[in-house]
């Protein structure tokens, strides 16, 4: 059982290693920060399995805390992006 | 009355995510909503008393019902696109015109928009939303603005306005 | 058992995930990668948290969970709305296949 969700782990940041490659790679600025907005979803899952494997809740907060400050600074991105300063 | 519905609903929040009913709990909590309300209370929803009309929960919960549909369908057809050696995508934006009056409802409508199949909402201006479609299948706007938007915005009217 | 059905559940959003992130890598442009991969991803995760749910039942790791599916749902959707408002005003042109563009006029 516990080498099953061992195995979805390794998976699930597997699939983070494969959005770094459009980070590393992505041919525009926008491309790289996609890549940075979908690799923050993708924590919170891992933080989540972890969560179920270590049995402790406080993960699920570090979870919390992750997907808000991931919001923050892709919205912060997104205003760059537009050519705004930023306390327009 | 604003800043006092928004005082309760950010204590019922504190509540849930720390989960004990102990007296220093709740005082850390009230003093937290407390700061908080008084920050953002003046940008709250100006109509509390829909908050209190029980209906308004009734097409809620049936509203949620058809998005988890519709978010399911959604899924399907990421996946057949993405498998599908040829990737049959015929991407655009269109402009689709909404009835919706109010902030909350047009905020709530266009976060709806990005999750059913194909669309995701790119800007609104006054009545109008510009919508990024995946695959256009049709270039009259009375079919598109049926398809895209149909499904939602009757119960959203009901929900919020 | 609710363990079997919690492992269910975190397969399924891991499939999910697995979805978007060919979507990721394989879509043509910005605007169609961002598509694919906020739809997938989001409900991928959505999928995990309700398996956490599921495996620690209504106690405190479990509400958290569920208070955490609505934080991420809005959070992911309006930063993808805001992504793409932003690569349109960056100046990248709809891709090769588009057929269609009514923002252009309204940007003006």
């Amino acid at each position: 059982m516990s080498n099953y969700l061992n195995i979805l782990l390794y998976v699930q940041i597997g699939l983070s290693v494969i959005c770094m490659y459009r980070i590393i790679r992505g041919p525009t600025i926008p491309d790289r920060m996609v890549g940075v907005d979908i690799f923050g979803i993708l924590v919170v899952g891992v933080c989540a399995i972890i969560s179920i494997q270590s049995e402790k809740s406080f993960i699920l907060d570090i979870g919390i805390a992750w997907i808000i400050l991931s919001f923050i600074g892709t919205l912060t991105l997104a205003k760059y992006l537009t050519g705004k300063k930023l306390n327009e | 009355m604003k800043y006092i519905t928004l005082f309760i609903l950010s204590l019922v929040f504190w509540l849930l995510l720390t989960f004990k009913l102990t007296v220093p709990n709740i005082i850390v909590g009230s003093v937290a909503s407390l700061i908080c309300s008084l920050f953002f209370g003046r940008f709250f929803v100006t109509n509390v008393y829909k908050l209190l009309q029980p209906q308004r929960y009734f097409w809620f919960i049936i509203y949620l019902f058809i998005f988890v549909w519709e978010c399911l369908k959604a899924n399907i057809d990421v996946a057949y696109r993405v498998l599908h050696p040829a990737m049959p995508i015929r991407p655009g934006i269109v402009k689709v015109k909404t009835t919706l009056k109010s902030d909350m409802a047009k905020m709530l409508l266009a976060n709806s928009i990005t999750m059913t199949p194909g669309t995701i909402s790119v800007d609104i201006i006054d009545d109008y939303l510009y919508i990024h479609w995946i695959y256009i299948k049709s270039e009259d706007p009375e079919v598109y603005t049926e398809i895209i938007t149909g499904a939602f915005e009757k119960y959203i009217k009901r929900i919020i306005e | 058992m609710n363990n079997m059905i919690s492992l269910i559940f975190i397969t399924i959003g891991i499939l999910f995930n697995l979805l978007g992130c060919i979507g990721i890598i394989r879509l043509p442009d910005t605007y169609n990668r961002l598509q694919a991969a906020t739809k997938a991803v989001t409900l991928g995760c959505c999928s995990i948290l309700v398996g956490v749910l599921f495996h620690f039942g209504f106690s405190d790791a479990g509400i958290k969970a569920l208070v955490a599916i609505p934080i991420l749902f809005f959070a992911s959707t309006t930063g993808a709305h805001a992504l793409i408002r932003g690569t349109y005003h960056f100046g990248i042109k709809l891709g090769k296949k588009s057929v269609k563009d009514d923002y252009k006029d309204a940007v003006k």
